[in-house]
């Protein structure tokens, strides 16, 4: 579907008012600090501020869906998979931490449908807070690279390489269902009780929890405007816009493909490590196909190239998900559909961008040829 | 005289059975500007991208000691042979600054890439100065008007530090004013790079090329100064039983005086 974008949003800032754009960017960072981090807990009650975690983790991902997507031309519709393996390594570390509270060998799914009594050599390594930790953001990556690796470089690009993604989300999903022993099958890894020795039922702690998706949110999102900003974001706007004239100068275009599908990989996983203690849960419905398009939907509609729309559209739609699909559980599915075809095929660049073609629109009818040639 | 030479032997591309290049022979000298030229069909922009590795082809293509055939596109393009494209390839969305600059960084570390670009490498301001575009560095590529964006690439291609430059039909769509500038520029840059220039115009061909070949169903016809080929009784035949095609003589070579502006 990327390949159908004729008109590719605008990503580049005009240079213009350079002392306007000095503050703007500092200016923006300290006002949406303010409000994640100063207002929001205070306006919102715990269930609501909970809720926020929540989403807040989806935009995580969106984070990264700017940078594959927005900025690399990569339709990355298989996020499920990155969030579910840095969920899943989270929740086992979790999973074996309340476990050990409570003086027991195994986690209470492995007591009712494991095999014996010994733990899978797979979880062992899990007990280690630093080793789970990492794997939350490693296991995604490194299944990222190699995934990438392949992909890139037999030039799968386009819708090819959106179906290849998602087929992944449905692949692992529907493999999680099957290892009911080792996983907990459809139910996944639930009821998890203890955040590194926290309660989790304590809502204080619940909005630690809350603080600290926040603040990594924020932590993220200036690492991937360095990202946009630097040579490299620039010459990841070039490959997307055209990979063959990127090869011509001596660039190999699948390498700079995947740094940006590895990243984004990276910050998926990281995002599901968070949603397990925001959320309390992990499952196969959450990280398969259905919940991988809603990841790119909040990005398409708020404006993928823009780190901000793109941050702001999955809040958004995440929101409008919950309060909707209670409502209108039916519905939801076909609005969600409508949203993203409305978005890719006629805003390309989301609402970040509607300023822009507006006042494009304006000018085009009040002078009928601008300074376009050729 | 710098610049890197190209020998091409026995080139042969083959399309499902249709032989678009059929045995060329090509010899081209450091720092020459060598025309090729042909009726459509002829094969020159295959030739092209056989040599920049678009394409498959048996045969050999040497440029500075390698053999290019069968090596990948962004290999060949770091042992420095630059191509253009008949339509612009510039990257729309990108200012003029930001297409040279991403043309001069192949090779640019990890830490250069990850970090914001702080001034103008001077590569990029040279590039900047001899195609005229330092006015417009910050504009948007897609704003620049049709002669413009052929400058930018093949100010893409100087920055890049290319020996040779690879230029399929550089001045299609251009007014008088803007072939002119082209040419002069062609010349410049010729000065201390290697130049081969794909081209219908036979105006421009006579006014700027330092050699031509003509190519005709995949082979080359002819070989010379621009004046030696003119004379040859197969080129002549070659475009003179094609009406479409511009006949070398008859075409006047005073500039016109009406431009296609204003």
């Amino acid at each position: 579907m990327t390949t159908t974008t004729t008109t590719p949003p605008s990503t580049v800032t005009p240079p213009s008012t350079p002392l306007l754009n000095r503050f703007r960017v500092p200016a923006g960072f300290a006002l949406g600090a303010v409000l994640l981090l100063g207002i929001a807990p205070v306006a919102l009650s715990d269930f609501r501020l909970s809720l926020l975690a929540k989403y807040l983790c989806y935009a995580i991902v969106a984070v990264g869906v700017s940078l594959a997507w927005g900025r690399g031309g990569l339709m990355v519709l298989g996020q499920g998979v990155f969030l579910g393996l840095g969920g899943y390594a989270m929740a086992m570390h979790l999973k074996l931490t309340d476990a050990a509270a409570n003086g027991e060998k195994l986690p209470d799914f492995m007591q009712l449908y494991g095999s014996g009594d010994a733990l899978p050599w797979w979880w062992k390594p899990f007990a280690n807070p630093g080793f789970a930790l990492a794997m939350t953001v490693l296991l995604p990556m490194a299944v990222a690279a190699v995934l990438g690796f392949l992909v890139f470089r037999r030039r799968v690009k386009g819708a090819y390489f959106a179906i290849l993604s998602q087929a992944l989300a449905a692949a692992l999903s529907i493999w999680l269902v099957g290892q009911q022993a080792t996983t907990g099958g459809t139910n996944g890894l639930t009821d998890i009780q203890g955040f590194f020795g926290y309660s989790l039922d304590d809502p204080v702690n619940q909005r630690m929890v809350y603080f600290v998706i926040a603040a990594v949110l924020l932590l993220l999102m200036a690492l991937a405007r360095q990202l946009f900003v630097s040579r490299y974001g620039e010459l990841l706007v070039a490959v997307r816009d055209s990979e063959e004239r990127v090869r011509f100068l001596g660039y190999n275009p699948a390498n700079i493909k995947l740094v940006a599908y590895v990243v984004a990989a990276g910050m998926a996983g990281l995002a599901g490590a968070l949603f397990v203690p925001a959320v309390g849960i992990i499952s196969p419905a959450l990280i398969g196909i259905v919940p991988s398009i809603g990841f790119v939907i909040g990005a398409a509609v708020g404006g993928r190239a823009s780190l901000v729309g793109a941050v702001l559209g999955a809040v958004a739609v995440a929101w409008a998900q919950s309060t909707l699909s209670d409502e209108f559980p039916a519905a939801w599915t076909y609005l969600q559909g409508l949203l993203f075809v409305l978005a890719v095929g006629f805003l390309p660049g989301g609402l970040a961008s509607l300023g822009v073609v507006l006042r494009r629109r304006r000018t085009r009818t009040g002078t009928p040829a601008t300074g376009e040639t050729a | 005289m710098s610049g890197e030479g190209l020998t091409v032997r026995d080139l042969r591309v083959t399309f499902d059975g249709f032989t678009a290049v059929d045995g060329v022979d090509l010899d081209i000298r450091p720092g020459d500007l060598r025309f090729l030229i042909g009726p459509n069909g002829a094969g020159k922009t295959t030739l092209v991208d056989a040599v920049t590795g678009l394409v498959k082809a048996t045969g050999s293509v040497r440029f500075g000691g390698q053999d290019l055939l069968g090596k990948p596109v962004q290999k060949i393009a770091r042992l420095g042979i630059g191509r253009t494209f008949q339509t612009a390839s510039i990257f729309e969305e990108l200012t003029v600054l930001q297409n040279l600059d991403i043309a001069a960084g192949a090779g640019r570390g990890v830490w250069t890439m990850l970090r914001r670009r702080k001034d103008i490498p001077e590569p990029v301001a040279r590039a900047l100065e001899t195609t005229g575009l330092t006015e417009l560095r910050d504009r948007p590529a897609g704003v620049l008007a049709h002669g413009q964006k052929q400058w930018l690439e093949i100010g893409m291609l100087l920055v890049q530090d290319v020996k040779l430059l690879l230029l399929d039909e550089p001045v299609a769509g251009m007014s008088h004013e803007e072939r002119d500038a082209t040419g002069e520029l062609l010349r410049r840059v010729s000065e201390d790079h290697t130049v081969v220039v794909i081209e219908h115009d036979m105006d421009f061909m006579r006014s700027f090329a330092r050699s031509v070949s003509v190519l005709h169903a995949g082979k080359v016809l002819s070989e010379g100064t621009v004046a030696e080929v003119q004379a040859d009784a197969k080129v002549q035949e070659v475009y003179l039983g094609r009406a479409s095609e511009p006949e070398p003589e008859a075409t006047p070579t005073t500039p016109v005086a009406v431009t296609e502006e204003a």
